[in-house]
């Protein structure tokens, strides 16, 4: 990992020595144009539109602070290269963004570009939210123009050298950006087209669920398959049959974003703040949109071998399974729908990477609550009962059980996981 | 020096089934609402998860999930010539302490009482002379009917998802459930559980007998349910951790799992834990409650004011709560007068062990929940004519075993000694095949002149309180029942096919030391008559009007059921009184 | 972690102006959670006594040893472990009888009343093994309790529960009753207590354990269930088995 580092940190600098000159008079702010008229800032329909779209963007993640009122920043974002502290949006004039023009905040959201002229970490995720058209943007602007300004300075962002240089973010740009609204597909229906714009836009799904290069970039050749991030692995949402969303209707994709449950999975970590407070806010036919879209997300090929039952692990892990597990989930790895996941047929549990599934059973989990689905169950914590040897034979059970794939777990996972739960306090 | 917090609207002592009744309707209503528990936060996946819930030694012997008697207990004596002495540590009934109180740990066996027992003094008298009733039982009338409840029992049924088999539909007795039960406007939300094999078999020779008996109504999942809030339950497991254990799987109705996930998300709703009320406060005139004095874990004291206050605390600390703060008058047993304190009550329970033959029978009791059960009804309240056996009240009665816990449940028969050679082979050999229902016998304990609660005048607890100090021992009239019962219940399990029958009557003295179900009851209780009750029909203070006291306090005496479904169903409705006509019109409801 | 916004509305709105951080917990806007929350039990550990003394432990084991002794099919409560199992209880929050009211006057009442004594547990262990020390070396000899016989072992024991042996600087009907409690509980409860080792309390009944489910046996009437034990801390084939032949 550490010469990994060097690496990248030798590779920036020479970048940034060799490109400096070229990209730094390359202008790639498109103005706003100032003979559109738009609806006044005080409009109710656009503040409306604009609350909205914050949440299908789900700003409050980031920029919800701890301590403080919405959106007034603060809050550490974790990235491979440190963490960024997202900062005050709330419209204070000092601290936050009130002295901003509506140009400097497009710019920010669609450009990547700070009101200085200084390049943003995509720990704001500007490539995607440049897909928004500039109505949309605008429209939040309104929005959040009618939040309570809070006073919070947020420190600027200290990442370690190298990455601390901002203008590291032209090369990264030039690799990983292409700034422009999202074009719909005219061959394609409309709920696909709006499920597209909402996923690759304001959503930016693809943010966690897309795989990054060494450079933090998206793997777009695997889009949406999976990435490990935060200590979770944020699985596979495409059609993928074993490892996706290949199993589940468009009403389950709906209600598990719209409730965080459905009959396999309960949304929890991340992707329960996710819910809570985003998705659960969206209209039944945007997420249905979404699904759609997911739905047409093509799985991949390449079959998964399933480990024969007579292996020691499955033996042992049938063992645990069937004397500590299956009081909730069931002998026959169905769970109760809406309340314990069913282990069967779940892509989580077939994903590539098991950190979801081990971090879940070594830390226990809460699910999310939301009005339709209030009951929030929690799944205990098994680290202190179940050593690395067993607790990788459960785990391996289970992902080679009623009829699923996936490849085996070791000890040494586990051993590695735990280690790297260990400092983590969420 | 004891700090003042903000206003709220009402203030919930106690956040039991009760307390979380009450802060669910009141917050429904738009009031803001603070609840305050002495214990702590509880909760499947962190308190009990069913990885380590299955702990006999830390739940059912260590009392883990109970008060500890060194943060309070009562003092016992059986009779006024006697010193009482305090309650070391617990024996006969195990107080709640922590959210969701007894709803934790009960056993979820939920009953409904029967008409005759709300009006049980009228009833008695009518069909059997005044006379008939021994001249110190203060038996009375509860000032409610059962029809006028009824919805509020459904209510409570649909939000725990019990489950059960209907008897009485409307007035139309249906086959399989209890007939004697008052009727119901509609089923059971849930279809009864399965039964394990001893179960079934004491149906069987109960039929044979010419009883009609039933599933006992569960408060344990007999399928994945969704209550009317939009809380799910999961199915229990039959795991045989139920009773004195947290559910592990969502499958026990409790307040964990019934209500306070809807609860906590309510903007105007608040619970402290770890908090103890110390005192009611009241206003100069001392007709109006002003809120609470608590104290925390650090024990810095602090006031919360509010309009309304609700005293669910569980029926012992009610009445201690209503003695320390000065409200109504205490009951003084020599003079007759007064009555908070009086009409105190409890159980009367017994068992029958049946022995048999482990070639030909193997009941495996280590599959069982809480509250599976198949019991008759024909010797409750007054289902039969008491008149040739000179006693009233009676109880159910059934095969109700819960659990094959290795400590407590390894029976042998009589005569084997406790320990050596013969007591190992006795208990290996008898194990599996001897039915030991814990509480086969339930049966009512009705209310007496020397039966009462009041301040110890000498032990104090750990804030220099004095401790409740209870004299209770039973009289001719529940040991009569008992013994009639018991024989009874004999008869059904000889019929079972028991090779031999091990028959433990309830005797007397009262004793401490011995569990008989935590189901005490009365002490500040219901009725039309201010001289004869502490609360009205609606279950508000007669003596401070913005005052409501809920529980199994407000029980004149102690029907043959458990209590919960009962103190339940009174909750909704007293929630309902308040909703539609306290708050319209803040004072007393019912004018004498 | 997740702040929703109503939870941290609520709590500032509480303190404003109070300066004083929670003296005690507080629950608004969701159910509380952490990870890894919980208070899974402690196994005890093997090795030498924590309380009893060597000679104590002795005279422990030999009472387990009588009450539950062992025969073809099951150990006996020596070898089960019982005195472990006590010996660990004792150096803990039980010996110490904390959590119980043992606030004075202890005046003497109807047994119906229950134990009245100050002592807890662990002082009348002490107490009445050196009673029974005593007793032992003046009525036997000079020996102590473990190195007697098993018949005369077995005399005292039935004369401490008949209360017509009486010791002196105890009741030995009282340390007869904790003791035999104390022994049998540690023959069934969970191995991780230090009795009941390798379940054999449970295998000797039949019964299974710390399992949770048995929707699929509710149904099956007077068939043996066919599981083996398993408990708290699992069993032994919750540890995969190495291929033959393998490292």
């Amino acid at each position: 990992m550490f010469r990994r580092l060097i690496a990248i940190a030798a590779g920036f600098v020479l970048a940034i020595v060799a490109c400096w000159a070229y990209f730094a008079w390359v202008d790639r702010t498109t103005p706003m144009d100032p003979s559109i008229v738009r609806a006044g800032a005080q409009d109710f329909a656009e503040i409306e539109r604009g609350r909205y779209l914050t949440a299908a963007a789900d700003c409050a993640a980031c920029h919800n602070g701890p301590g403080t009122s919405p959106l007034a920043g603060g809050r550490p974002v974790e990235t491979p290269f440190g963490d960024i502290l997202a900062p005050n949006i709330t419209p204070d004039r000092e601290t936050g963004i009130g002295a901003w023009s509506d140009a400097d905040f497009d710019g920010a959201v669609r450009l990547g570009r700070r009101r200085d002229g200084g390049l943003l970490y995509p720990a704001m995720p500007f490539p995607y939210y440049a897909k928004m058209s500039r109505d949309d943007v605008h429209s939040i602007r309104a929005y959040l123009n009618t939040v309570a300004p809070a006073r919070n300075k947020v420190a600027p962002n200290q990442l370690p050298f190298p990455f601390s240089i901002r203008a590291s973010m032209h090369v990264w740009d030039a690799l990983y950006f292409a700034p422009g609204a999202f074009e719909p597909e005219g061959a394609k229906s409309a709920a696909w087209n709006r499920g597209a714009y909402l996923v690759e836009g304001p959503g930016h799904c693809g943010a966690c669920h897309t795989p990054k290069t060494f450079l933090g970039g998206d793997e777009t050749s695997e889009a949406l398959q999976g990435y490990a991030i935060q200590g979770w692995f944020a699985p596979d949402i495409t059609n993928d049959e074993g490892r996706g969303l290949g199993g589940w209707s468009l009403e389950g994709i709906v209600s598990y974003l719209k409730t965080g449950h459905n009959r396999f999975a309960a949304a929890t970590g991340p992707m329960a703040e996710e819910v809570a407070l985003s998705s659960s806010r969206l209209t039944d036919a945007d997420l249905n949109a979404i699904a759609t879209y997911l739905k047409s997300q093509p799985g991949r090929t390449e079959a998964v071998a399933t480990l024969s039952s007579a292996d020691p692990a499955m033996i042992a892990g049938g063992a645990i399974y069937r004397d500590t597990c299956s009081g909730c989930h069931a002998g026959d790895g169905k769970g109760v729908p809406n309340l314990f996941p069913a282990l069967a047929d779940s892509s989580a549990v077939r994903s590539d990477d098991p950190a979801s599934l081990i971090r879940v059973i070594l830390r226990g989990a809460r699910s999310v609550a939301t009005p339709a689905e209030p009951t929030a169950p929690g799944m205990p914590a098994f680290g202190w009962q179940l050593n690395d040897e067993q607790l990788a034979a459960v785990v391996t059970y289970i992902r080679n059980s009623w009829g699923s794939s996936a490849p085996a777990v070791s000890p040494d996972d586990v051993r590695k996981t735990r280690a790297a739960l260990a400092w983590r306090s969420d | 020096m004891t700090r003042k917090l903000p206003r709220k609207d009402v203030v919930i002592i106690g956040l039991g089934w009760t307390g979380s009744i009450m802060a669910n309707e009141l917050t429904d209503e738009g009031l803001d609402v603070v609840a305050i528990e002495r214990g702590p936060w509880r909760d499947a996946a962190i308190d009990f998860p069913p990885n380590y819930d299955q702990d006999e030694l830390r739940y059912r012997i260590r009392h883990e999930l109970f008060l500890r008697p060194d943060q309070t207990t009562f003092t016992f004596r059986n009779n006024m010539s006697q010193t009482a002495l305090p309650i070391r540590t617990w024996g006969a009934f195990m107080p709640p302490n922590g959210v969701g109180g007894g709803g934790v740990h009960w056993n979820a066996e939920t009953w409904r009482f029967l008409p005759s027992d709300f009006v049980l003094k009228t009833h008695l008298t009518e069909r059997y002379g005044a006379g008939f009733l021994p001249p110190d039982m203060t038996i009375q009338d509860w000032g409610v009917t059962y029809d006028e409840i009824e919805p509020y029992y459904d209510r409570f049924e649909y939000l725990c998802g019990t489950s059960g088999l209907a008897g009485n539909l409307n007035g139309q007795i249906q086959a399989g459930g209890n007939p004697f039960e008052g009727p119901r406007s509609r089923p059971y939300p849930n279809p009864p559980q399965a039964q394990p094999f001893s179960h079934t078999l004491f149906a069987k020779a109960a039929r044979e007998l010419g009883y009609k008996p039933f599933p006992q109504p569960s408060g344990n999942m007999s399928q994945a349910y969704k209550n009317p809030l939009g809380v799910r339950l999961g199915p229990c497991t039959y795991c045989g951790f139920c009773e004195w254990f947290g559910c592990g799987n969502n499958s026990k109705a409790s307040p964990q799992t019934t209500i306070l996930p809807v609860l906590v998300r309510k903007s105007n709703f608040l619970a402290r834990d770890n908090c103890e009320v110390t005192r009611i406060n009241t206003d100069r005139s001392g007709k109006r409650a002003t809120g609470v004095t608590f104290v925390d874990t650090s024990g810095e004291e602090w006031e919360q004011p509010a309009d309304l206050v609700i005293l669910s605390a569980y029926t012992v600390f009610n009445v201690q709560l209503l003695l320390l703060s000065g409200i109504g008058k205490p009951y003084d047993p020599i003079a007759n007068e007064g009555v908070i304190g009086r009409n105190f009550t409890h159980q009367t329970i017994s068992d029958v062990t049946g022995f048999f033959d482990k070639a030909k029978f193997n009941f495996n009791p280590f599959i069982a929940s809480g509250a599976i059960g198949m019991c008759i009804d024909e010797f409750n309240g007054d289902n039969f004519d008491h008149g040739p056996h000179g006693f009233v009240g009676g109880g159910y009665m059934g095969q109700v075993q819960t659990n094959g816990r290795p400590i407590e449940t390894t029976p042998v028969p009589a005569g084997t000694p406790r320990w050596g050679a013969a007591w190992k082979s006795a208990v290996r050999d008898n194990y599996l095949s001897t039915v030991k229902p814990g509480t086969g016998v339930h049966g009512s304990f009705y209310s007496y002149r020397d039966i009462y609660l009041d301040l110890d005048p000498s032990y104090k607890d750990r804030l220099g309180r004095p401790l409740m100090r209870m004299t209770i021992d039973f009289h001719e009239n529940e040991l009569k029942q008992n013994a009639f019962l018991t024989d009874r219940f004999d008869e059904i399990i000889k019929a079972m096919g028991a090779r031999e029958t091990l028959k433990e009557y309830r005797k007397g003295p009262y004793d401490i030391t011995k569990y008989q179900t935590t189901h005490l009851c009365g002490g500040a209780v219901m009725g039309a008559e201010p001289s004869v009750s502490a609360i009205n029909r609606y279950l508000q203070s007669w003596d401070v009007s913005n005052l409501f006291v809920m529980g199994a306090s407000a029980f004149p005496q102690n029907a043959g059921y458990n209590p919960t479904g009962t103190l339940a169903a009174l909750a909704y409705w007293s929630a309902d009184a308040i909703r539609t006509q306290y708050l319209r019109n803040p004072g007393p409801l019912v004018h004498v | 972690m997740h702040f929703g916004r109503r939870e941290l509305l609520l709590s500032t709105a509480l303190f404003i102006g109070r300066g004083v951080a929670a003296r005690a917990g507080v629950i608004a806007g969701q159910l509380p959670w952490r990870p890894g929350a919980g208070a899974p039990p402690e196994p005890v550990l093997p090795g030498s006594w924590v309380f009893f003394t060597d000679a104590e432990g002795a005279a422990i084991e030999a009472l387990a040893e009588r009450i539950i002794p062992p025969d073809s099919d099951t150990p006996g409560g020596k070898e089960a472990g019982s005195a472990i199992f006590i010996d660990r209880q004792l150096a803990g929050p039980y010996g110490r009888q904390e959590g119980l009211y043992v606030r004075p006057p202890f005046l003497k009442g109807v047994k119906e009343q229950g134990p009245q004594d100050e002592a807890g547990p662990a002082q009348q262990y002490r107490a009445g093994l050196a009673a029974l020390d005593r007793y032992c070396r003046a009525s036997y000899g000079g020996k102590a309790f473990a190195e007697l016989a098993d018949a005369d072992k077995d005399a005292i024991l039935a004369g401490l529960e008949s209360a017509s042996v009486k010791l002196d600087g105890a009741d030995g009907k009282t340390f007869f009753e904790l003791t035999l409690k104390d022994v049998q509980q540690g023959f069934f409860a969970d191995p991780i207590y230090g009795g009941n080792r390798d379940m054999v309390a449970w295998r000797m009944i039949g019964y299974p354990g710390a399992r949770y489910d048995y929707r699929d046996w509710i149904g099956r009437h007077n068939e043996r269930f066919p599981l083996p034990p398993v408990g708290i801390t699992g069993r032994s084939d919750w540890t995969p088995r190495k291929a033959e032949g393998s490292k």
